[in-house]
């Protein structure tokens, strides 16, 4: 078997062209492509996605990583391809049911029940939940204990997210940023193998952004892994120890964060050459 | 108070807002910008960043303390009245009509006064070429970047003296964001005052005069972008010490 740090060691010797193998992929996509009319958001043909490490997913806006983040988890279908999760097939499965089997995505577009609590929302994120069975809801003692465990650990979950004064307030009463916040924070209930994170931080504040980091590594501290979409480059270069690039739908590039950024094709389509320049300083 | 030799276009005091009865998100908030300037306001989540913009530009009721624009009070007033005042405001999200053209999204912008249309499109194509060359193009089958550009020169038709922009670099790719921050720039040369607030702080406080970090409705600390993003304290609190640049 890998030991717990395979996630972090692989990426020294796994080859840094687009679709190359890794030694325990725990994703495996292969020829998919999805057509809107006569556009092709996604056509990548063949990617892998090491067991227990952090992959970040870049491209500029429009290259269908999202599109890509959502045929992967079922709520599209793709018009040809092939994918499988630890091993299982997963066409034509069903959202609810690949959450199931392990893995476990957030949206860009924040989904939080706005007539909740903010503390509701999160123990709903729970997984088998034995009072959820209508036989043992009628004997309290049965699923109290469980309970009490899951209210526990939502609310170390909200401390850690800066969202505890919140507990209790209606989840439409967060700002933008709160609401981005409780929908990552909701995924951690799940106790997901894989969690996909579609652009978790865009609108989060730097210093909690920085903080959050840790429970990211956390998660591959714990053996999982985790695929998330972003566009702030202090953080992939931080956490990810693997780097893939899409543009125009197709993986152009991957490899760890340090060689990707220094590609000159990845510069000119997604980071641009003023990246690294201070813009106070120009034409001032 | 500001000692500036002009008094400011625009002054915000003391103001206390919120959506909710008896919830107050700000909690007696200040803020002035002068004629030209550009003011950037940086924060935690739910620090009230927009409710401020939304506060003065009247999405939402000010319950105590008062906005003005050039002396005159504005307070509460409906953002139509205040467009045409010469207030532009670019809200976070969902801010172009996907389903209509760019020319129709720019068109949206000057119903207040159509006969200035073509010449205040000219302006809009001169400052972003792109939306004179795709004028006919929807702007649902924009890019993100393109949008924004979209959002703000609707904002512009009107010719503001005022442009409120609330996180302009959201979502987008950071080639994308600094062609956004840029753009900014351009367009508080040509004169707007602008008011933004960002996420992106470390380019926001490149680019403005002034900025403000905003904590829990109140005003934490204020001064020029250079010494916000240096202060320890502001670092620490709000900025992170990831984005070293």
């Amino acid at each position: 078997m890998q030991e717990h740090n395979s996630g972090r060691s692989f990426a020294s010797t796994a080859g840094q062209t687009p679709g190359s193998s890794k030694p325990d992929p725990i994703l495996i996509a292969d020829n998919i492509v999805r057509r809107f009319g006569g556009l092709t958001a996604v056509n990548v043909e063949h990617l892998e996605i090491q067991r227990g490490s952090i992959t970040a997913l870049i491209g500029p806006n429009g290259a269908g990583k999202t599109t890509f983040f959502n045929l992967l988890t079922g709520y599209d279908s793709p018009n040809s391809g092939t994918w499988s999760f630890n091993g299982k097939a997963l066409n034509g499965i069903p959202p609810h049911k690949v959450a199931r089997l392990g893995m476990v995505r957030t949206f860009q577009l924040t989904k939080a029940l706005y007539r909740l609590t903010v503390l509701e929302n999160m123990l709903l994120g729970a997984k088998q939940q034995k009072g959820e069975s209508v036989l043992f809801s009628v004997f309290p003692w049965i699923w109290r204990a469980q309970e009490e465990a899951i209210r526990v650990k939502a609310v170390s979950i909200l401390k850690n997210f800066k969202l505890i004064e919140k507990q209790d307030d209606f989840a439409a009463a967060l700002s933008g940023g709160q609401r981005k916040l409780l929908e990552m924070a909701r995924a951690l209930m799940v106790e997901p193998e894989m969690v996909m994170l579609d652009e978790p931080m865009a609108g989060v504040n730097p210093a909690l952004k920085q903080s959050l980091l840790e429970h990211i590594k956390e998660l591959r501290n714990e053996g999982k892994t985790v695929l998330f979409v972003e566009h702030d480059m202090d953080m992939v270069h931080e956490i990810s120890d693997w780097v893939i690039v899409m543009a125009q739908g197709q993986i152009i590039a991957e490899g760890t964060p340090a060689t990707v950024m220094g590609n000159a094709q990845v510069i000119e389509a997604y980071l641009g050459a003023h990246h690294d320049a201070d813009l106070s300083s120009e034409g001032a | 108070m500001d000692s500036t030799a002009n008094s400011p276009l625009v002054s915000a005091k003391d103001l206390v807002a919120g959506y909710l009865p008896g919830i107050n998100i700000l909690n007696g908030c200040n803020l002035h910008a002068g004629k030209g300037e550009l003011v950037g306001i940086i924060g935690p989540n739910g620090a009230g960043k927009s409710t401020l913009l939304k506060a003065l530009f009247g999405l939402v009721k000010v319950r105590e303390g008062n906005v003005s624009l050039s002396g005159e009070e504005i307070t509460n007033l409906r953002a139509d009245q205040l467009v045409a005042r010469g207030i532009g405001f670019v809200p976070q999200s969902n801010n172009v009509f996907p389903s209509l053209t760019i020319e129709e999204n720019l068109q949206m912008g000057a119903f207040q006064s159509p006969r200035q249309f073509s010449d205040r499109f000219d302006f809009v194509a001169e400052l972003f070429p792109t939306l004179g060359i795709r004028r006919k193009q929807r702007a649902g089958s924009l890019s993100g970047g393109e949008r924004q550009m979209v959002a703000m020169g609707r904002a512009l038709m009107m010719n503001p003296s005022v442009l409120l922009l609330d996180e302009p670099s959201a979502g987008l790719s950071p080639a994308l964001q600094d062609e956004v921050f840029v753009r900014v720039r351009e367009i508080n040369k040509i004169g707007v005052t602008v008011i933004m607030v960002e996420q992106n702080a470390r380019r926001c406080l490149q680019i403005v005069d002034r900025g403000y970090v905003l904590d829990q409705g109140k005003n934490a600390y204020e001064g020029t972008g250079k010494s916000l993003s240096n202060d320890p304290k502001v670092i620490e609190l709000y900025l992170g010490t990831l984005a070293k640049k």
